[in-house]
């Protein structure tokens, strides 16, 4: 249990994936103009990673690893360069599958969340999430809590700058650097506060 | 047709660079570039990725049905990252080492996806491959730039060979540790668009992409 509560905290704060690692960086900068924004596509990137990782885990291990058909009475066969292409076939129908669920069942939530989803598709955070999953061997409760804390990262990362950026209109910032510029030195001098946690443990 | 030819080679190099101008594929651009090898090797990932993948799309375009057509491209990226991947793995296998997972997310780099839908769609396969080699030589040349500033600065070091003298091995330079962390990445682009955007052209404030735009091109 310690270990995992460790797992979340690693995730969320020291290995942030847009802030340390700076995986989803287009959305991340182009969606962050308002908090409101901001909040949705995190809210919907959390749900997405905490179904995709834990999914893209069962393939990963019950499928395509070294001898993982054995089940299957094919023990000698290796699958794992089959990765890239499993992996985001998984996440594209997760998300086809999400936004039908939530179409029929919540339709006030897919209001809210309905624009988001499809870019999350192509959103690096999530097929990165899957990749670093298989990388660090990680079982399938592990994953879990590693989908669930690089989600809430990442969230909170976004609604973080977007309250930045919000406020950010009001001050006078050099010509060549209005734009994308400034926003850049802003996610540099968050992701150089988010040092600060580096090598905080449980 | 010739002035086509070089604004599509050309264009993506400088004047409309693809990671300092519209702000695509910044991720990796980020993260492989603490030193010089990985950097040279992950641009020559990319660009092979862009121009086959914008040929593979361009050579079939008439036959893809609209509706699927992104799940046809990201089909042939995978693929094609897959063989990529594969080959770093068997001639470079240090190297491949160093660059971990952001081989595989070339599939959602935006430059290439944004490239194969913007351009490969709607062009003949000569400009589409002149198109892709464009957009991944610019990205590579940014990805250089940057590593070149981290590595020299952080390490003291290009491609692993000294260049200046350390501390440590009674030289005069001291090792500026933060170039080889998180932050100098963003500080480095940053900078790098100031200058590129006061230098080259002014550019507009309103240039930021919008949500539509996104959602219209589904590149992001």
């Amino acid at each position: 249990m310690e270990a995992l509560a460790s797992l979340f905290i690693k995730a969320v704060f020291v290995e942030n994936l847009a802030l340390a690692f700076f995986l989803g960086m287009c959305p991340f900068l182009a969606l962050s103009r308002q908090i409101s924004t901001a909040f949705g596509l995190g809210m919907a990137v959390i749900i997405v990673q905490t179904i995709t990782i834990p999914a893209n885990n069962l393939i990963f291990h019950y499928l395509l690893k070294d001898g993982a058909l054995a089940w299957a009475g094919f023990s000698e066969i290796d699958l794992s360069f089959l990765g890239f292409i499993s992996y985001i076939g998984v996440i594209a129908a997760m998300v086809q599958i999400l936004e039908m669920i939530l179409d029929r069942f919540f339709p006030a939530l897919h209001q809210a969340l309905g624009i988001y989803l499809p870019l999350i598709t192509v959103n690096c955070a999530i097929l990165g999430g899957s990749l670093f999953m298989v990388e660090r061997k990680y079982d399938f409760c592990e994953s879990v809590v590693y989908g669930f804390g690089t989600g809430t990262g990442w969230a909170i990362a976004i609604v973080v700058l977007a309250g930045i950026r919000e406020k950010l209109k009001y001050s006078d910032v050099p010509a060549g650097l209005q734009g994308m510029g400034i926003v850049f030195m802003t996610v540099g001098l968050m992701s150089l506060g988010f040092m600060a946690f580096t090598g905080i443990k449980l | 047709m010739n002035n086509q030819a070089r604004e599509a080679f050309l264009g993506p190099l400088i004047n409309n660079n693809p990671v300092t101008l519209q702000v695509l594929g910044i991720c990796s651009a980020l993260a492989v570039t603490t030193s010089l090898v990985p950097a040279l090797l992950m641009g020559a990932a990319l660009t092979s990725v862009a121009t086959l993948g914008n040929v593979s799309v361009s050579l079939i375009r008439h036959h893809i049905p609209g509706n699927i057509r992104i799940i046809i491209q990201i089909t042939i990226i995978s693929s094609l990252v897959i063989i990529v991947d594969q080959i770093l793995r068997a001639y470079a296998y240090e190297t491949s080492r160093q660059l971990s997972v952001f081989v595989g997310l070339i599939i959602t780099n935006c430059i290439v996806l944004a490239r194969t839908e913007g351009f490969a769609m709607n062009n003949g396969v000569g400009l589409s491959f002149l198109d892709g080699l464009g957009n991944g030589l610019g990205y590579s040349l940014i990805l250089v730039i940057v590593a070149s500033i981290r590595e020299l600065l952080g390490a003291g070091t290009l491609m692993g060979i000294a260049i200046l003298p350390l501390v440590s091995e009674d030289g005069w330079f001291y090792t500026n540790g933060l170039m080889l962390m998180a932050p100098s990445g963003f500080f480095i682009i940053g900078l790098l668009i100031w200058l590129i955007q006061s230098w080259i052209k002014p550019q507009p404030v309103h240039t930021v992409v919008h949500v539509h735009d996104l959602a219209g091109s589904e590149a992001s």
